[in-house]
């Protein structure tokens, strides 16, 4: 089974708010000093969820990354994790795509790689969190989708899916080639371990530029073109909490029940 | 550019209109009011024919109304085909669907096929001086908020929250069209198959109904330990949540994950336990009246968005707070 996973490296999701900076003049985020950007979580488990199939029937993994040079770290952190190979696509012309313009490059690159059964994405990433890629991408590659999985498995050449909803989940059953977007519930990711990661440590990822996938010229604009982002603000929502206290933490505990019952 | 009106992408829940769509219907009727153009619905659905009238009740001048029973519970591939198809004929300006579990996933497909602009999960939307959507959402896990436009993309697209906008206001007396959709589904294009749906009810009061939440996060410890939380729900006539972490845990269902990726709730009251209040959880859940919290550790963010804290064990806490309301609220 031939697997494509696509995965961003994304500014560490987890730092605290107090480090979370922007520059509303150019839109963008200042990424805080000294924390090394992170594969983003959804593409994360969808890298698991591949690594899960290959574990059971065998095949080859392939990951591919848009962004910075730099994305060759995630790439590697998948090879830990037990995929196979990794490019990263990166040119100067890939800078500010929108989530069209990224799915029309991944396209342009999973073309380059050519046969597949199954490529996977993450839900949305951690970042800008559009959570339109996939989707975008199995349009534009004229197969089916499902998203929000929590659970995959293959067999006689069909995907059945387990799906998240909001009051459960649904099972649906997809050919192949599907493309599938992986949600958290799909549980934890593999830790890398052992051999892998020397594997991974000595792995050169290379990198695909626009006019190594034609990805490029007037398509490549149309592409980009279709939404943009006007402004960029911080909400301010600090609230001043009343801090409750008493001779013991039961003593707190009730001070606050006898409060909020006046206010309920 | 041709396009023009703004139309919105209805759902139907339980034979009704869904809360979402309504909502959709008001937000809707003021942009075509602005841009002076129509407002229309699509409703699709076996039992859509006899909503029509309702959602022209709630703003809409034109219904559209696939009746199709392909359409009776959400299929992606054929609510896709059909909205898609409805799209390239009537050629809206504006596309509005609810950031719901079938318009998360129908508009990027839809926006896919039809080569628009889109917006995702967003908290509001109006027009600019050159009477373009600007869409408002959060990025950045609710750090910061971003605004969006499609300058020539059309159709220009957003999903909106749940119950980030008033309901429209009914008015039986407003007239308007209700237009069959003509034109039948391809069963063969319906290339991925519903095999079963499974519904994992939580006992007692639902999440996104309750006034009073109980959540709880990693610093609980166990799924044993979140029985507390259950107890003091009960008492108050509220529900449990959780943290992904927590769920993560197999401490509490999936189904009961705050936050970002999980469900918005704005009770009256949201109690916080053992969670750090990071800002993907407490996304969903800024919208409470009143947010406590109780953690060991002073310098957690849940304090920073919290009107009411205790700094302590929660060990120590939640049994004396469960006590003290069943005798409160006894009284
Ligand atoms: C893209 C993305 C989407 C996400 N979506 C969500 C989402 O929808 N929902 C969500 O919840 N998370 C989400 N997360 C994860 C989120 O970033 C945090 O990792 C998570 O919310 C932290 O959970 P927590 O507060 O339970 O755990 P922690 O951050 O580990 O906090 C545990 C807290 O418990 C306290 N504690 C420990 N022991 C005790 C005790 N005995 N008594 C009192 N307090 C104690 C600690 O002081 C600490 O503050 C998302 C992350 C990303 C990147």
């Amino acid at each position: 089974m031939n697997i494509i996973v696509c995965v961003k490296q994304v500014l560490d999701p987890e730092i605290p708010p107090a480090k979370f900076k922007i520059d509303p003049a150019t839109k963008k985020v200042i990424p805080p000093p000294g924390v090394p950007p992170v594969i983003s979580v959804f593409d994360e488990r969808a890298v698991e969820a591949a690594c899960r199939l290959k574990d059971k029937q065998g095949g080859k993994i392939t990951v591919i990354s848009l962004g910075a040079a730099q994305a060759a770290e995630v790439v590697k952190h998948t090879i830990a994790m037990g995929t196979d190979e990794g490019f990263v696509l990166q040119d100067e012309a890939f800078e500010d795509l929108d989530s069209f313009g990224i799915a029309y490059v991944l396209g342009k690159a999973i073309e380059k790689i050519g046969a597949y059964d199954l490529v996977l994405c993450g839900r949305q990433s951690a970042d800008w969190g559009n959570g339109q890629v996939g989707s975008i991408l199995a349009e534009i590659m004229g197969i089916p989708v499902v998203t929000l999985a929590c659970d995959i498995e293959a067999a006689d050449k069909k995907l059945k899916v387990k799906r998240i909803v909001k009051d459960g989940y649904e099972v649906l059953e997809a050919p192949m080639p599907s493309l599938i977007t992986a949600s958290s519930e799909l549980g934890l990711p593999r830790l890398p371990a052992g051999m892998r990661i020397m594997i991974a440590a000595r792995t050169q990822v290379p990198v695909w530029k626009a006019a190594d996938i034609g990805a490029q010229g007037p398509e490549l604009d149309k592409a980009k073109a279709h939404t943009e982002v006007t402004g960029l603000s911080v909400p301010s929502r600090k609230t001043e909490c009343e801090m409750i206290s008493g001779d013991s933490p039961g003593q707190a505990a009730e001070n606050l029940a006898a409060k909020l019952a006046k206010l309920l | 550019m041709d396009n023009k009106g703004v139309l919105v992408c209805g759902e139907i829940v339980e034979g009704k209109l869904a809360p979402i769509t309504i909502e959709l219907l008001g937000v809707g009727r003021k942009l075509a009011d602005e841009l002076g153009e129509d407002l229309s619905a699509l409703l699709m659905g076996g039992k859509a024919g006899g909503l029509g009238q309702e959602a022209i009740a709630y703003g809409a001048d034109k219904v559209y109304i696939a009746e199709d029973s392909l359409l009776d519970s959400y299929n992606s591939d054929a609510y896709t085909q059909m909205a898609a198809d409805l799209c390239q004929k009537e050629l809206p300006s504006i596309v509005l669907l609810g950031h719901t579990d079938i318009g998360c996933d129908l508009a990027p497909r839809l926006n896919g096929r039809l080569g628009g602009g889109l917006a995702m999960d967003c908290l509001e939307l109006s027009l600019d001086s050159a009477k373009m959507l600007v869409s408002t959402r959060p990025v950045f896990g609710g750090n910061a908020h971003a605004t969006m436009v499609s300058k020539t993309a059309r159709p220009q697209m957003a999903t909106l929250r749940p119950k980030t906008v008033p309901p429209a206001k009914r008015d039986d007396s407003r007239k308007g069209e209700v237009i069959p959709v003509e034109g039948k589904l391809d069963p063969a294009a319906l290339k991925v198959k519903v095999v079963e749906r499974i519904k994992e009810e939580v006992e007692g009061v639902k999440l996104e109904d309750a006034e009073v939440v109980v959540s709880g996060g990693r610093g609980i410890g166990s799924a044993q330990s979140f029985e507390m939380l259950r107890e003091l729900a009960s008492v108050l006539g509220g529900a449990v949540g959780a943290t992904r972490p927590a769920c993560d845990e197999g401490w509490a269902p999936m189904t009961l994950q705050i936050g970002q990726t999980g469900k918005v709730v704005s009770p009256k009251l949201y109690i916080a336990v053992g969670l750090s209040g990071a800002i993907q959880h407490i996304g969903g859940c800024l919208g409470s009246k009143y947010i406590v919290a109780i953690n060991n550790d002073k310098e957690a963010n849940i304090f920073n968005v919290a009107h009411f804290g205790i700094v302590a064990d929660y060990k120590e806490v939640l049994p004396a707070l469960t006590a003290k309301f069943k005798e409160l609220l006894s009284a």
